[in-house]
């Protein structure tokens, strides 16, 4: 009941008490009095009733003021009371009631505060127990999810169901959605593993897996091949078991073998063309050559035709090989491992390297051009400072300086000095040295020679007498990394990529409704529009949200995207959002997007403050972009006037239930801070709710209809 | 009478070899450009052996080899093969499809001759 509802109900009490007291009290002195008395009270009485009823109305105001206060201070207080210690004792151990009402009042608030803090010291101290205890089991996942996260392969691992419950960055960059075109659905925690792979691959693997155990195969694991988008990937699956070795989950790990299938086919096709290419052109020329030598007596003009088969088919030969060999340059060098490296940190690690062990000084000025080398770089620094060693030995230089340049597609290291010049045919002898640092006779170390050519370098040196300068030239091919993207950055903070509590979780069953609110997952979303009327052409301008799976925000996997209204923002909603048309031109329109939000929002049950406003945005473009959000929606704003009704109304807004409930507010008036910010406040809400005796979507979906109802007759 | 090869091929630096070296050694030389060509001047003429190149614009040598088997006329008629293809695979197919030998680029001329002879001494 609403304070204002009980003070009138109370009024309306008291005043039928006082007037029935007051008529019982002159009924009984109407029967005392005779009939001469009566007529002189009718008379006194007679022409002054309107008197009489203002005379009553002044003898209820004092009452009824009264009654206000006592309300005030007594049974509204404790109402307050009783759902401050809700809070307290449920949701946000430092908050603290507010001293209102009479001094005794005061006084219980204030014990109860002192009793508050108590608690609060004794739950710290639990907490603190508890959290160490937590530290060394997280310290233990910790140590999964970094091994996890550092490894190469993508690694994925569900449960039986196929929900995901753990994987790693780089099981998320490989699966990205735009790799498999707008079917994809992005990876995430307990979400299905058939939404980014092909489920009866899947299922197929599974069962392959299933039968090894039965047969008690060592190595019980799967492999499959599935084609996303452009890239092709090798799966590789591996059962997870339970204590009793029933299988609850596998792991797949997955590699691109996009590139590896290319170049084996691009090194068949070579293959191909070396052999059978160059097959019908030697025949001709064979045939031909034969032919001229078989019969010598041959005419002239006869014989010229043959010579002139033959030059022309070596001539087609010649072109053939050229052409072949310039296709596949890159298919023909050695496959040693090398990485890409910038030139300047070859530089870098040579002049280091110079100075330390051998104490020559090694300049380079500048260039700060980016070109990419591939490198086994401890190797080629390895055989260069020996051979620089032996140059400062033999020709007593202490002092050099590196040029840099480009030729084409390779890059052209230089190094300077002046004295002495450095004689060929020594070149050729140093570079035929094994150069291991290790030991001299080492007979397994690679030559300078060797080294050099699994770079496809070349060295060579010459002497510029005029200027007295001496040149060693190195030259390496430039790496075809620079073309590269870079990679993304990497997330701060150790992302949440796992979540084994999923293990155990029911399989999808349509019937959410009955499920607890703890267990179900939500997507968390907030809108940001250029105003309030979607109805009178206000558009969405920014979506945020993110997904609770579990009962945790899982601050990684979030949503967030601005959109393009193509129409102008008014000043007034700019300045709540502070989003400008500039800052949205190019942004891609609803149409694009909502596609997008609808399949991150996919099998999730949706949730909003004030929940009526989003949706009905999003309903109103049902008919544009044919997409319709039918899931389940939970509205924290109905919640929380649901679990604290004595609250007025605009204690519901979104920053005061967040204070109330003790959740830290950052980034408000972003879609996805505030996205955020509702998610964190409909964690609070679970448990007040339970407390309710709502646990299941169900019940929280009805509750909700009914106070929607209330404030709607309110 | 002296015997008739029919040459199907279409390089023609390949063919002037081959012309030469087949009329030298006193056969009789027909020449055809390309598969469909191959056939025509078969059923005109049949010729006693053709040297059928795998390669043939039109209609492939495989196709042509089919085409002549499939004719019981030309039961009789020696097929050797020509190709710049040397995979075992289609060595083997081609004998399937009723070629006699099957000889892959670059050859000896010496070979080459050894083999007709030797298909049309078989008769």
């Amino acid at each position: 009941m609403s304070p204002r509802l009980r003070f009138a109900f109370w009024l309306a009490i008291l005043s039928l008490l006082l007037g029935s007291l007051l008529a019982l009290a002159g009924g009984l002195l109407w029967a005392d009095l005779n009939s001469q008395e009566r007529a002189a009270v009718l008379a006194l009485m007679a022409g002054r009733g309107a008197l009489l009823v203002v005379l009553s109305g002044l003898l209820l105001l004092p009452f009824g003021v009264l009654l206000r206060l006592w309300l005030a201070a007594y049974p509204e207080v404790v109402i307050r009371l009783s759902e401050e210690i809700g809070i307290i004792h449920r949701v946000n151990p430092a908050h603290r009631v507010a001293l209102t009402g009479s001094r005794d009042m005061r006084r219980l608030g204030a014990a109860l505060n002192a009793f508050a803090e108590a608690h609060c010291a004794l739950q710290r101290e639990v907490a603190v127990r508890v959290e160490e205890a937590n530290a060394r089991l997280e310290q233990e996942k910790n140590r999964l999810a970094a091994l996890m996260s550092e490894l190469e392969q993508s690694v994925l691992v569900c449960n039986r169901e196929g929900r995901i419950l753990l994987y790693n960055s780089s099981a998320s960059l490989l699966l990205e959605p735009d790799a498999a075109g707008p079917a994809g659905a992005p990876v995430g925690l307990g979400r299905s593993i058939f939404g980014i792979l092909d489920q009866r691959l899947i299922v197929h693997a599974l069962e392959r897996v299933r039968q090894h155990l039965q047969q008690d195969n060592p190595s019980p694991v799967a492999h499959f091949v599935t084609a996303r988008g452009a890239h092709l990937l090798r799966a590789q699956m591996a059962p997870v078991l339970d204590q009793h070795g029933e299988l609850i989950g596998f792991v797949l790990i997955l590699d691109d073998i996009t590139r590896s299938v290319e170049l084996n086919s691009r090194r068949d096709a070579l293959l191909q063309q070396l052999t059978e290419g160059t097959r019908a052109a030697l025949g001709n020329i064979r045939a031909a050559a034969e032919t001229v030598q078989q019969y010598p007596e041959m005419d002239a003009e006869r014989r010229q035709r043959f010579g002139k088969v033959i030059s022309d088919e070596a001539q087609r030969l010649s072109l053939h090989l050229d052409q072949t060999l310039s296709q596949h340059a890159d298919l023909l060098r050695p496959q040693w491992p090398l990485e890409d490296m910038l030139a300047t940190d070859l530089l870098l690690a040579l002049q280091r390297n110079f100075a330390a062990t051998l104490g020559v000084v090694a300049r380079y000025q500048g260039g700060d051009e980016a070109l990419w080398l591939s490198l086994d770089s401890y190797s080629l620094v390895q055989a260069l400072t020996q051979l620089m060693g032996a140059m400062a030995a033999t020709l007593g230089i202490r002092e050099v300086t590196f040029e840099l340049a480009v030729e084409g597609r390779f890059v052209r290291l230089a190094l300077r000095w002046s004295g002495a010049a450095l004689d060929p045919q020594q070149l050729h002898e140093w570079e035929q040295r094994p150069c291991s640092p290790v030991a001299e006779e080492d007979a397994a170390a690679s030559t300078l020679k060797e080294v050099l050519e699994r770079h496809g370098g070349e060295l060579w040196c010459q002497a510029d007498a005029l200027a007295g300068d001496n040149r060693l030239y190195l030259q390496l091919p430039v790496s075809q990394a620079e073309a590269q993207a870079p990679l993304p950055a990497r997330v701060q903070g150790r992302p949440v990529y796992y979540d084994f509590d999923l293990f155990s979780q029911a399989g999808q069953t349509p019937e959410l409704d009955e499920l607890p609110l703890r267990e179900l997952a939500y997507t968390v979303f907030d809108t940001e529009t250029t105003g309030l009327a979607p109805s009178e052409g206000d558009e969405i301008i920014s979506i945020g949200a993110v997904r609770i799976v579990n009962g945790r925000l899982l601050m990684q996997e979030c949503f967030e995207q601005l959109i393009d209204p193509h129409r102008p923002i008014p000043r007034e909603s700019q300045q709540v959002h502070g989003l400008s048309a500039q800052m949205l031109a190019g942004q891609p329109s609803i149409g694009e997007v909502l596609p997008l939000f609808q399949r991150f929002a996919e099998d999730t049950v949706l949730v909003a403050h004030n929940a009526a406003f989003d949706m009905r945005f999003l309903q109103l473009k049902e008919a544009q972009t044919g997409i319709r959000f039918i899931q389940p929606v939970l509205d924290t704003l109905l919640l929380s006037a649901l679990v604290h009704p004595g609250h007025a109304a605009d204690e519901h807004r979104l920053e005061q239930i967040a204070a109330r409930l003790g959740v830290h507010v950052v980034g408000r008036h972003t879609a996805l801070g505030d996205a955020m910010v509702t998610g964190e406040v409909f964690l609070k809400l679970i448990p007040l709710l339970a407390e309710r005796g709502i646990h299941t979507l169900k019940q929280a979906r009805e509750a909700s209809r009914k106070t929607l109802y209330a404030k709607l007759e309110y | 009478m002296s015997k008739t090869v029919l040459i199907a091929d279409d390089e023609p630096n390949i063919v002037i070899s081959l012309e030469f070296l087949l009329e030298q050694a006193g056969y009789r030389v027909l020449v055809a450009h390309d598969g469909q060509e191959a056939l025509e001047a078969i059923a005109r003429q049949p010729p006693d052996l053709v040297l059928l190149d795998v390669m043939l614009p039109r209609l492939s040598g495989f196709d042509v080899c089919q085409k002549i088997r499939e004719n019981p006329d030309w039961q009789h008629m020696r097929i050797v093969m020509l190709t710049a293809k040397g995979r075992e695979v289609e060595i083997s197919k081609g004998l399937a499809l009723g070629a006699n030998a099957y000889i892959t680029k670059p050859f000896s001329t010496q070979e080459l001759l050894a083999q007709i002879g030797a298909q049309l001494a078989v008769e």
